[in-house]
């Protein structure tokens, strides 16, 4: 088991060394000088040109750069943004919360309504509702989630004005945001409809970020029920005598979950992916709208600084997930 | 005997052909999803020569018409028109052209360069292997679409970037689906037959092993076609891809978002042509599987 943790850590290494190369490559072959693009219209003077160009290190050759560059990554130094003079550092992990506590929702969405529309879908096999589940289950997969969410902005903002458009929270509250939640903060606050306000605004975008995981999760919770529910130790419970409900909820589906655990785990990429695209539309202040915008306001240390962490982030959890699979799956362990 | 194995021989590809068509029209979602890709195909191909006007006239005495089956719409245009007086039937049918066109394209490039390297792979010394799959997991580390994004920005804004940036992102699953197949074909028989009989490394390469791994691999093309689609949408949608006045499905819906309160036609189209279009071409997906990669059946 050991042999099996290490060889995976050591497998983590090369790949970060590579992802840190990769991000630091960009900044590199973006078209435009960096220097000048920070200056913006005003323009710069020679002088001041080849002090910021020392101050950066551009001079120097870019094996060394390199090399800066990655000791500062081990120390957390991720330089500094163009536009808003902060670390990246601190700047990502402020806005972190946000993200974070979207793709929670999102998840807990995805997998309380994907796990039994899945269960439900094996059990009934081949009848009227694994065929209705499974088909939209098709259409949640295949679905432009950009699109989805200006449906929902047009039918329960526009059309019924039941959820606000845009935000985490309405602006006639204020507090200090000592965790970054703002469903924990909100609550803290103890200000009347804080929370229901913090609530409301969750709602439309972690169905949005949450409608292809749930897709996902109810499609392989089903192909995985399918299979348990033909082994002996299934067949031997029925003849038992065991209520179907214990069977399918108990005996199938703690089986059936490993698969199931995987591809949740796996999907922190599709969340952070999605998280761009609804992040933008309802000006959701996380990652994904701070990558677009940076990218747009060619804001270099941050695209890289991001991308790194982003990447790094995936990284760790698909480590984790690997090694937890081993541990529940020793078969896997042999390989 | 020896009579009856020369015919059989021969009729050996048509019978394929047969049995993958049976179990193809089992699925009858599959059956669907093949006619309207067909529709889709249609029309990207001769999409001019059937749209009622021209994809970028603007009408100025019909500006923001609805739909002719709603109070205000007219026949002339069917689908109602855009914030600039465009006939939006006529985009769309337009935009099936560049969706079209970057699912081809995308799907060649990453199946034809994952094809290659995953074969290298497979094939290759094991530090060599070593070192491909780390450069596979290094680009996998990142979310495609943030990938994409940022290659786009490096390349600069366009549709042809936007496929090279999605190429390169969906290339990894080739390489890895290749590499597995050809690492378990590797272990069989007739590749040892082939090598004692003296093949060459680029006849086992490519003609003794690819053919018997490509089930997986066309599986995947199919599955990666509607990924192309969605994500150049996405793309184009973040003004990254596709620019204005393309009439790029996802281009066209980041010109109506200011509208979606006044023209519910302008967002309910663009974004409904490409769910069908990605929809159809996920379940033929699925009818592939089934036909071709019986142990990938997920039931």
């Amino acid at each position: 088991m050991l042999n099996y943790v290490l060889s995976r850590i050591l497998t983590f290494v090369p790949t970060f060394i590579g992802v840190t190369l990769i991000s630091f490559g960009f900044i590199r072959v973006l078209p435009g000088d960096p220097i000048i693009v920070m200056a913006g219209e005003r323009g710069l003077s020679q002088e001041r040109y080849d002090q910021l160009s020392r101050q950066f290190g551009f001079d120097r050759p870019i094996y060394s750069q390199f090399w800066d560059y990655f000791v500062g990554v081990l120390h957390g130094d991720l330089g500094i943004s163009f536009v808003t003079k902060k670390p990246v550092w601190d700047e990502f992990f402020a806005l972190f919360p946000a993200t974070l506590e979207l793709s929670v929702c999102a998840m807990v969405f995805a997998v309380v309504l994907g796990l039994p529309a899945g269960v439900i879908a094996a059990v009934n096999r081949g009848k009227f509702f694994d065929r209705a589940l499974m088909s939209s289950a098709l259409v949640g997969y295949s679905m432009p989630i950009f699109w989805w969410a200006l449906l929902l902005i047009i039918v329960f903002s526009g059309n019924l004005g039941w959820t606000p458009v845009s935000g985490r929270i309405d602006l006639i509250y204020y507090f200090k945001d000592s965790t970054g939640f703002m469903l924990i903060d909100s609550l803290a606050s103890g200000q009347k409809g804080a929370f229901t306000s913090a609530v409301r605004h969750l709602i439309l975008p972690s169905i949005v970020l949450g409608t292809i995981p749930l897709a996902v999760i109810a499609r392989q919770t089903r192909s995985a029920m399918l299979e348990v529910l033909g082994e002996d130790y299934i067949r031997t419970a029925r003849a038992k005598g065991l209520a179907p409900v214990r069977i399918n909820g108990i005996h199938a589906l703690r089986n059936a979950l490993i698969p199931v655990v995987t591809v949740i785990g796996l999907s922190v990429g599709t969340l952070l992916a999605g998280a761009i695209l609804t992040e933008t539309i309802f000006s959701w202040p996380g990652i994904g709208k701070w990558m677009v915008d940076s990218i747009f306001r060619r804001d270099y240390p941050v695209v890289q600084g991001g991308l790194l962490l982003i990447a790094v982030m995936v990284m760790i959890v698909n480590l984790t997930v690997d090694m937890l699979y081993g541990v529940i799956n020793p078969k896997i362990r042999k390989r | 005997m020896a009579d009856t194995s020369v015919p059989a021989q021969v009729e050996q590809r048509p019978d394929r052909l047969r049995e993958f068509w049976f179990y193809f029209r089992e699925n009858r979602g599959a059956v669907i999803g093949l006619w309207i890709f067909v529709v889709f195909a249609f029309l990207a191909l001769f999409g001019p020569w059937i749209a009622p006007h021209d994809a970028t006239l603007q009408y100025r005495e019909a500006i923001l018409k609805p739909p002719a089956w709603q109070s205000g719409g007219s026949w002339s245009y069917p689908l109602g028109t855009d914030p600039l007086g465009r006939d939006m039937l006529s985009r769309l049918i337009e935009g099936a052209r560049y969706s079209f066109f970057v699912g081809v394209i995308v799907v060649s490039i990453a199946a034809s360069g994952g094809i290659i390297v995953g074969l290298i792979a497979g094939f290759a010394p094991k530090w060599v292997d070593a070192v491909i799959m780390r450069i596979m997991d290094i680009v996998l580390a990142f979310p495609s679409l943030l990938l994409a994004l940022v290659l786009v920005a490096v390349l600069g804004p366009s549709l042809v970037n936007a496929m090279i940036a999605i190429a390169i992102v969906l290339q990894p699953h080739y390489v890895r689906l290749t590499r597995a197949s050809v690492m378990s074909e590797l272990q069989k028989d007739y590749v040892t037959s082939a090598r004692v009989a003296g093949a060459g490394m680029l006849r086992l390469m490519f003609i003794t092993v690819l053919p018997n791994c490509l089930a997986p691999i066309i599986v995947q093309a199919a599955l990666s076609f509607s990924t192309a689609i969605l994500d150049a949408a996405a793309l184009g949608f973040l003004g990254m891809g596709a620019q204005p006045p393309t009439p790029e499905w996802g281009t066209m819906l980041a010109e109506a978002r200011e509208f979606i309160l006044r023209a519910w036609w302008v967002v309910t189209f663009p974004g409904l042509a490409i769910l069908v279009t990605v929809l159809a071409i996920n379940l033929m997906g699925d009818g592939l599987r089934d036909a071709l990669d019986p142990k990938l059946k997920r039931s």
